[in-house]
């Protein structure tokens, strides 16, 4: 049996990497006695599958894990899968916020497989709201966006272009969707983007995007960063934008033409009050 | 005082591996902080990694939050990227708790287990925003206390810390608080009476707590020059010829002496009677990333009395303490359940000689609560048949590799080392881990011990390739890994006279194993730089001149010096030359018998004639058994301390002490002596009157 969660990631917590929140999640199932399966061989480990990585430094209020039961233990049959979240959100650390959980279909596909795009909202400091729109309206009429980045330790060049559904600088800056995450923005003022990229056939990663956002900032004859005086970095356009935060908001699955997350969102628990979330779910 | 969290926060997604710095660990707690409670800043001075499982830093953080009269927060060294922000930023070394800056606290207590860490506790203290040297801080500054198994030769940091505690801290750290809570109500308002409340009346108030030793209330005496050089001379044989008469240029220490009439003359170790008093920790820290040792830890007993002469752990924390048995399985099975975790570590300096190992193992693993999915390790396994069959039985869920220490590669050379494992112990255990399904064998040694010789050296690479051998039968491919250190000899122990081989020799006896190993398809050497080696002898057995050295190094940046990319040598030899001292004398000399040593005033409770004893009967190569079963030989462990070896059984475990199948019905010989076996292999055990490569203080005893 594989079952789904959702779940967030806010607050100091965001400074672990996707591998210490799988060990977390390990732990978590341990406390809570589920009948885990686990893998064959000399080290066995649960059976665990999250989606495409969310990078360290970035929070989520949509997590995905795919668990897998042992399918031969008895007590496999008689697990609450909705009462689930009440129960593993107090297991883990702070900040990690159990929300949905369903049973799912082995034959669905994994995360990795299903999920294509990811929807950002990226705070940004040192840059106005103007300055930002004028960046994110050259990377999408560019046609081709030349970024290096990382891949398995080496740098490569490529073109992120491709890579962006869409951008968008809000005129207002609409918090309140995700104040109840615990996502606290109260002495770091910024702009705000909205963006969604894919992450078929590889992942961008919002740190990639703003590094987009730069070079569409330099004409050809671009000769180097320059230092204004502020001690921020300027180009062509002005200021470059630093990234103060990020948070995935949504992951995306496409069926039948449309758009699906793996598990939508039926209410915004109450972090870091536990109980009455619980209380609420009961309900 | 504020938090700087605010401040710390946006540095952090510029730095690797940000969660270091964040907190909120599974058993971290967040103290609230009241004027007439004492605030304890516990710091392990190297990274998160290394620093989060020390267990005695956990124990004392539980022990100090029950108390109603002192708070403990945590925190470690922040590695160079780190540092670097937080210096530019001007934010000072902070707490994971609440992350208040160490100057909130009233008490930096450092633990010190490693003496290639020195440099970062210096480097903490001013990261604190305070004087490294403890004559230079003011009222205003937190009291400087370190523990831990450096702590018994005090003297290289006794510049800079005010107080060391030795020995188990369960107890003492109480004490310790007592003396501060009074101390600070008693304190005068600024400008008031500056009769009462000083810096100096705290540090002669903390110096009658037994177990704390406050350098500032003894005063090293050094001979006139002149006379250190007689010593140079009566100094013969193998050592004359190794002795920079340069590296003479300073006086030699005469003693270490009390300042005051109430300073105690020397300092004796705590030992807490029953370990079954103090269950602790009671909530594991479980960290958000992956650290080192990253599993439940029990500790089974505290203590070991193999006797190995090279193992300042083993001398130090005599007697043996046991654990209840059952008060083992209750933390095992509730640690379990509160953590989550997979695996649980029972540690202890030799595991498998646990009375009732094997029970204790079988009802851990056959806890139908831990559903078959836990494994038990014994971090520090016997040498023998037995112990292999009890690892297979609890790695049944995951079997990675197996280690053992024979540490010397002659029987010879064992016998002088008193690691009393005979060939046919380490084959036979080999042999039963390549029979149950392990592929890989990892096997611990040491070079640069007393008496060595090549033919000693190479016995590693002889019994490491018949390891091999034995492998083969089982599988077509196998990996023995040998893993060598060079020897850095420890004070209080039997070695602690012993004069450190060179970084040349040790280099020399690494490639001897390379070379012979370079054909032995299966078999891999790995070493221990024999530069660190060196390093660590300066502050092991340094005196209080070496404080200026370590401050020297720390001042050119010589930070984290246990990480290999910050290691260098350089700025040692730098350091000891501006401060007219050498390896030679700190590291490579051989001491006397009558020499004053700097570490004389404190006592780990083992007698200096039985150490002096023991080491001449090293140099003869001759053995001792494992006192627990048999007659005392009086080091002077549980006498001084009026107690005794507390075991949860009385029956000693099978296999017999350290593995060697002696009788123990009726108790040996004291002391015993081992026959040398018959040889196995070539350059193996050797005959009795292998003459000793040196003979120290001949004809003063």
């Amino acid at each position: 049996m594989r079952i789904r969660f959702r779940f967030s990631k806010v607050g100091k917590v965001r400074f672990t990497s996707q591998r210490d929140v799988a060990r977390m999640w390990e732990r978590a199932l341990r406390k809570a006695r589920l009948p885990l399966a686990y893998t064959e061989g000399f080290s066995p480990r649960p059976q665990l599958s999250f989606g495409f990585a969310l990078p360290t430094c970035a929070e989520s209020i949509a997590e995905y894990l795919d668990v897998a039961l042992d399918p031969g233990r008895p007590e496999t049959a008689s697990v609450d899968v909705y009462g689930l979240p009440s129960q593993l959100t107090p297991l883990l650390p702070e900040g990690i916020t159990v929300s949905e959980s369903a049973v799912v279909d082995p034959k669905s596909g994994s995360l990795q497989q299903q999920v294509t795009s990811c929807s950002w909202v990226m705070n940004f400091t040192d840059v106005t709201r103007e300055a930002l729109a004028e960046r994110t309206a050259a990377l999408l009429e560019a046609s081709v966006v030349p970024i290096r980045r990382e891949r398995k330790g080496r740098e490569a060049d490529d073109d992120l272009r491709p890579s962006v559904l869409a951008l968008s600088v809000p005129e207002r800056t609409d918090q309140d969707a995700l104040v109840g995450w615990g996502l606290d923005r109260g002495n770091q003022p910024g702009v705000e983007l909205i963006a969604e990229l894919v992450t078929q056939p590889r992942g961008v990663r919002p740190r990639e995007l703003v590094a987009g956002l730069v070079a569409v900032g330099r004409s050809p004859g671009w000769d180097g960063t320059r230092t204004g005086r502020t001690g921020v970095g300027q180009d062509e356009i002005g200021t470059l934008p630093v990234l103060d935060r990020a948070c995935r908001t949504q992951q995306w699955i496409e069926r039948d033409g449309a758009r699906w997350e793996p598990l939508a969102l039926r209410a915004i628990p109450s972090e870091p009050d536990r109980a009455v979330y619980a209380s609420v779910r009961a309900s | 005082m504020e938090s700087l969290w605010s401040r710390i926060e946006p540095l952090l997604s510029q730095v690797t591996k940000p969660a270091r710095y964040i907190g909120g660990e599974l058993g971290a707690q967040s103290p609230e902080h009241v004027d007439d409670s004492v605030a304890w800043l516990l710091v392990y001075p190297d990274t998160y990694e290394i620093g989060l499982p020390n267990q005695g830093l956990q124990i004392l953080y539980e022990i100090l939050n029950e108390r109603s009269d002192a708070v403990a927060e945590r925190s470690y060294a922040p590695w160079v990227d780190m540092e670097e922000q937080m210096r530019a930023h001007g934010i000072p070394f902070f707490s994971l708790e609440n992350h208040l800056p160490a100057r909130a606290f009233d008490v930096l207590a450092f633990n010190l287990s490693a003496e290639l860490t020195f440099t970062n506790v210096l480097n903490l203290i001013d990261l604190a925003g305070m004087p490294v040297r403890s004559a230079d801080r003011s009222l205003e500054d937190p009291l400087v206390v370190a523990g831990g198994h450096c702590a018994f030769n005090p003297e290289p940091l006794a510049d800079f810390v005010d107080c060391f505690v030795l020995g188990d801290g369960e107890e003492v750290i109480g004490e310790i608080n007592e003396v501060l809570a009074a101390w600070k109500a008693d304190r005068p308002i600024e400008g008031g009476d500056a009769e009462s409340g000083t810096r100096e009346e705290l540090l002669r108030a903390l110096s009658q707590v037994p177990g704390v030793y406050v350098p500032w209330c003894y005063r090293p005496e050094y001979a006139e020059v002149g006379e250190s050089e007689q010593e140079g001379e009566a100094d013969q044989e193998g050592q004359a010829a190794r002795d920079d008469p340069a590296g003479w240029s300073l006086p030699a220490l005469v003693g270490t002496v009390p300042r005051f009439a109430e300073t105690p003359e020397r300092v004796e170790k705590r030992t807490i009677p029953d370990l079954g008093a103090w269950p602790y920790p009671k909530q594991q820290l479980v960290p958000l990333i992956e650290v080192v040792h990253d599993r439940l830890n029990v500790e089974l007993f505290r203590g070991c009395t193999r006797g190995c002469r090279f193992c300042q752990a083993g001398m130090i924390t005599r007697p043996v303490r046991e654990r209840p048995a059952e008060q083992v399985r209750t933390m095992v099975s509730r640690g379990l359940d509160r953590t989550g975790y997979d695996e649980v570590a029972l540690t202890s300096l030799s595991s498998a000689d646990y009375s009732g190992i094997e029970d204790t193992v079988t009802s851990i693993i056959d806890d139908p609560s831990c559903s078959g999915q836990v494994s038990v390790s014994l971090p520090s396994l016997r040498v023998d048949a037995f112990t292999v069959g009890t690892a297979a039985q609890i790695q049944r869920v995951r079997r990675t590799g197996l280690t053992f220490a024979p540490e010397g590669g002659t029987w010879r050379m064992r016998q002088v080392i008193n690691k009393l494992i005979r060939e046919e112990d380490l084959y036979a255990a080999v042999d039963a881990a390549f029979s149950q399904g392990w592929r890989r064998v990892k096997l611990y040694f040491l070079i640069g011990l007393p008496t060595e010789t090549d033919e000693d050296t190479l016995g590693i690479v002889t019994l490491a390739r018949q390891c091999v051998e034995i492998g083969k039968r089982y599988h077509n491919s196998v990996t023995v890994i040998a893993s060598v250190g060079g020897f850095v000899p420890k004070v209080q122990t039997t070695f602690q006279w012993f004069g450190q081989n060179t970084v040349e020799e040790l280099s020399r006896k690494v490639n001897l194993l390379r070379e012979a190993a370079r054909r032995v398809r299966g078999l891999t050497i790995r070493w221990h730089d024999p530069k660190a080696t060196a390093v660590e002898g300066i502050a092991s057995r340094g005196d209080r001149r070496t404080g200026a050295v370590i401050e020297d190094v720390w001042r050119a940046g010589g930070t984290f010096q246990e990480w290999s990319e910050h290691f260098d040598l350089q700025l040692w030899t730098d350091a000891l030359a501006a401060h007219g001292l050498s390896l030679e004398q700190a590291v490579y000399r051989h001491r006397l018998e009558d020499e004053a040593l700097p570490w004389d005033h404190i006592s780990a409770g083992l007698h200096r004639d039985f150490l002096w004893q023991d080491w001449r009967d090293a140099l003869d190569a001759h053995g001792l058994e494992d006192c627990r079963w048999t007659p005392c030989y009086d080091c002077g462990a549980c006498t001084g301390f009026g107690i005794e070896h507390v075991v949860a059984s009385a029956v000693p475990p099978a296999g017999g002490s350290q593995g060697t199948g002696q009788d123990l019905s009726t108790g040996g010989q004291v002391p015993v002596r081992f026959l040398v076996t018959a040889p196995v292999g070539a350059g193996s055990a050797t005959s009795a009157d292998a003459s000793p490569a040196i003979s120290v203080g001949e004809g003063k005893g």
